[in-house]
């Protein structure tokens, strides 16, 4: 079985061809502002090293474009913003703890309407029908074409939130609505977040899905083809176009899930060195390890489950100084094939010292050749430390551990650090986040109420259930593994009813990770 | 009497958290309203107890509930508000200041908003030096001071006046009834206390100790050094346990949110699990059915890495904690303290040993 993942990076655009565990040929092509033609140039690179390439059975694209919308405060939709949950929760009003500039860049239309739940399923008050109308009418005579709906405890019940959803879009046609219980959990400000964060990205994940559509079909290629997600799964295109936010944390999921993959390596460090940053992560039994608690997305506080990183200012474009080993966080991102010493520029970046110290082999290395022998020491050892700090950081016991180096960057990351017990190198180490996309998992997820059953009988069952709908979906059953089990009790309902949610992911059967790590 | 700035909003925040022992619902929305109460001009003042005269009137504010229910039923200032006058009315008294029954969690800012918006100070005290999920659970109840009445407001104006009760757990019980009925949270006003009473009998200086908490968490994060250890040196505190969460099991029964969850060890701990049990707060730490820490000494849950408090309903699966001990209010140690506060409280057949005293 072979497949295409594709990775659309602020800098580059990877595509790798996987040919069952076997990595075909792996190319980078520039990213453009279009996206699509970056996608294109990577394809038709593919294809070159591997005609086979245009025979395949599916494509992974894992993006960070959603992210950077939020973070650049672009593309972004203004949003209608409805509350249910009057009379509580008046004193904060929606998107109150955002960034001035991401509001501002958003124009929330807000409406607190009467509704919601109490904590045990009973309303706090009947929901205000004639109040949501009226809100859909002026968010019609507004022109605004997305809509966020959040209701007090929708994750508990969530029919306040349909019913309005169904008044909204017969008022407004053609809206995009987000419903609050679709994205998110308990906790009312953050949640509401992550749906207006969804709800402002409506168009601009419907138009970069059709994007991507059309970058296949100029490349030839007819696949189905699918988004990675946050946590290493993959969505089918037309599904995750209405959910972008569960797009935002793929970029670093990828390149540690890639990590894994090429290296065989299941506990360690990873180490993403890309133009401007190295991401430092920590694989637990192949998946990245998550960040406690509340994550911020572009400033604002969401309840995503995200890879817990460190990010370092330093990648292949960071700034030299030209006096000491100073090393970014400045960068010269994209123009780095321009500005490089060795690319004829005129601008010291670590690319250079990578060269001038025969870690690296681009460019035109006798451009380098006059740069002071110290000055490349100092740097190479300044960063050993600041990333043999980054390490320790990450770790949970004082044992060495395993490092795999990924990216573009790769070959900065010096062999020996102390704290680490070998430096893995891998072959398409380059394109890890590729990889990772096109080794993406397979889920299944159960989320229903038991009752009449104890607690252990209610996620034993729960998890067999989504178990069967992973290998259902054509996962392999050795591999599965829980990635989240949650119960909510509801006290309103007889014989201790619980909501119970389970999500397990597993490799795609017939697939093995990679043992033999090249180094 | 000194302005309570700005710039320590954030800091009562982190180490009323902190405080809170898992309780207390997170103080995340109360420091929101109290940052908007600033930037629309209102400000604070913080009074020491001694500063009160004898027959000064302090309302003892709260508000009361189930702390997931916090999450989602965000309480407006208003709200609390409402219960203080209330208080007022059925008294025949105007308060010369307000002061929180909880410093630990959310309940450490309610006094701030209640007093923004009266324009009242506010004391540098409370009745608990941390979180305790009930009534009768706070040094004015430890001390026999009369218990009632009670006032409570609800969002849907529903006002409730507790004008005697037999005991303190009999306040608990009936406000508590209340509190449920209307959807395990609504603002409170206790029974209102003389300053005599608070210079005798409150826990002088929680709202300073929380401020400095906070502010030891971050400025150990802006130097990069370990907050966990920041706190542990601010308050003379010990380290228990360093892993991860191996499950949670948690159920909201009588408008408490009752548990308890596995820590797997990490590190130093590899291959050692500990028990916490919770009642809205961590009540008791145990190891192979042997208790380690038991209430009332404070049993925190923090980030690892950024020192930040978890609280009971936010735990999760994977999380990696630390977890310390603080010091309890010497008055929550005493034998009758202990009646009130100590692990049989909670129905822990345990007896309470410090571990601050080995």
């Amino acid at each position: 079985m072979k497949r295409i993942g594709i990775d659309v990076g602020g800098t580059n655009t990877d595509a790798v061809l996987l040919d069952a565990k076997r990595v075909v040929a792996g190319v980078k092509a520039p990213t453009t502002a279009d996206v699509m033609s970056g996608v294109v140039a990577s394809l038709q690179k593919l294809k070159t090293a591997a005609p086979q390439a245009l025979d395949v059975s599916a494509i992974m694209i894992g993006t960070t474009h959603f992210t950077n919308a939020v973070v650049e405060r672009r593309n972004l939709m203004r949003v209608g913003v409805i509350r249910i949950c009057l009379p509580t929760c008046a004193s904060l009003e929606p998107l109150c703890d955002w960034p001035d500039d991401l509001r501002a860049a958003v124009v929330p239309m807000s409406f607190l309407v009467a509704g919601g739940t109490e904590y045990d399923g009973r309303d706090i008050v009947p929901l205000d029908e004639g109040a949501i109308r009226e809100a859909a009418m002026k968010i019609r005579d507004a022109g605004i074409g997305a809509v966020a709906i959040t209701a007090v405890f929708s994750p508990l019940r969530n029919d306040f939130e349909l019913r309005a959803k169904e008044i909204i879009e017969e008022v407004c046609k053609g809206v995009l609505v987000t419903c609050s219980h679709e994205v998110g959990r308990i906790g009312l400000l953050e949640r509401e977040n992550v749906t207006v964060l969804n709800a402002c990205l409506g168009k601009h994940g419907i138009e970069t899905v059709r994007a991507f559509k059309n970058a296949l079909w100029v490349a030839g290629i007819d696949a189905p083809f699918y988004l990675t997600q946050n946590d290493g799964t993959v969505l089918q295109a037309d599904t995750a176009a209405r959910f972008p936010v569960f797009s935002f944390a793929s970029g670093p999921t990828n390149s540690m899930r890639g990590a894994a993959f090429l290296s065989g390596i299941e506990d360690g460090v990873v180490c993403d060195v890309g133009g401007t940053t190295s991401d430092i992560g920590y694989l637990v039994k192949g998946f990245p390890r998550e960040a406690n608690s509340v994550v911020k997305i572009g400033g604002v506080r969401t309840l995503f489950r995200m890879p817990d990183l460190v990010s370092l200012g330093i990648g292949g474009g960071s700034l030299i100084a030209e006096k000491g080993p100073t090393v970014g966080p400045e960068s010269v991102g994209f123009r780095l094939p321009q500005s490089a010493l060795v690319f004829g520029g005129s601008t010291l970046t670590m690319t250079d010292i990578g060269v001038a110290a025969g870690l690296m082999d681009v460019g035109d290395k006798s451009l380098v050749s006059h740069l002071d022998r110290t000055l490349v020491q100092a740097v190479l050892k300044s960063v050993r430390e600041r990333l043999e700090d980054a390490v320790d950081q990450m770790k949970t016991s004082p044992e060495n551990v395993e490092l795999i180096a990924v990216g573009g960057g790769a070959p900065l990351i010096p062999e020996i650090m102390e704290g680490v017990s070998r430096v893995v190198h891998l072959e398409h180490g380059g394109v890890a986040n590729a990889v990772g996309a096109a080794s993406a998992m397979i889920s299944g997820e159960v989320d229903q109420i038991a009752s009449g059953v104890d607690r252990d009988k209610a996620l034993a069952d729960a998890e067999e259930l989504a178990r069967l709908r992973a290998i259902e979906g054509g996962a392999d059953e050795t591999t599965l593994t829980i990635v989240d089990i949650e119960d909510v009790p509801i006290a309103y309902l007889p014989g201790n009813a619980r909501r119970v949610r389970v999500r397990v992911v597993g490799e795609i059967a017939g697939w093995r990770p990679q043992t033999d790590a090249a180094e | 009497m000194r302005q309570f700035l700005e710039s320590e909003i954030e800091p009562l925040a982190i180490g009323a958290w902190v405080l809170g022992t898992g309780g207390g619902g997170s103080p995340y929305h109360g420091f929101l309203n109290l940052k908007k109460l600033y930037r629309e001009g209102r400000t604070v003042k913080l009074i020491a107890p001694e500063e009160l005269a004898d027959d000064a009137n302090v309302a003892v504010v709260s508000s009361m509930g189930a702390p997931m229910v916090g999450l989602e039923r965000l309480t407006d200032p208003e709200i609390l508000v409402q219960a203080v006058q209330m208080m007022e009315e059925y008294r025949g008294v105007k308060f010369d200041a307000i002061m929180s029954v909880e410093i630990g969690g959310g309940n450490a800012i309610q006094p701030f908003l209640a007093a923004a918006l009266m324009g009242l100070p506010v004391v540098d005290a409370d009745a608990m030096g941390r979180a305790f999920p009930e009534a009768q659970m706070t040094s004015f109840a430890i001390a026999d001071l009369p218990m009632f009445p009670l006032t409570l407001a609800d969002v849907r104006d529903n006002a409730v006046v507790v004008a005697r009760a037999a005991s303190w757990k009999w306040m608990e019980r009936i406000s508590r009834k209340v509190c449920v009925e209307v959807g395990s949270v609504a603002s409170t006003c206790k029974a209102p206390r003389t300053g005599r009473e608070v210079k005798d009998f409150g826990i002088h200086g929680t709202v300073t100790q929380a401020v400095a908490i906070g502010n030891a968490v971050q400025q150990a994060q802006r130097e990069h050094r370990d907050p966990v250890q920041a706190i542990l040196e601010q308050e003379d505190g010990k380290l228990v346990f360093v892993g991860r969460v191996w499950d949670v099991e948690r159920r909201t029964t009588e408008g408490f949110l009752r548990g308890k969850t596995l820590i797997d060890g990490l590190g130093d701990y590899r291959d050692q699990q500990i028990l916490i049990n919770f009642q809205n707060e961590y009540t008791l730490v145990s190891r192979n059915g042997e208790p380690l820490v038991t209430t009332p000494d404070l049993i925190c849950v923090l980030d690892t890495v950024s020192g930040e408090a978890i609280g009971t309903e936010t735990l999760r699966y994977g999380q990696r904690v630390t977890v310390i001990a603080m010091r309890a209010a010497p008055i929550l140690t005493t034998p009758k303290g202990l009646e009130h506060v100590g692990p049989r409280a909670f129905g822990h057949d345990v007896n309470f040993k410090s571990v601050f005293q080995s």
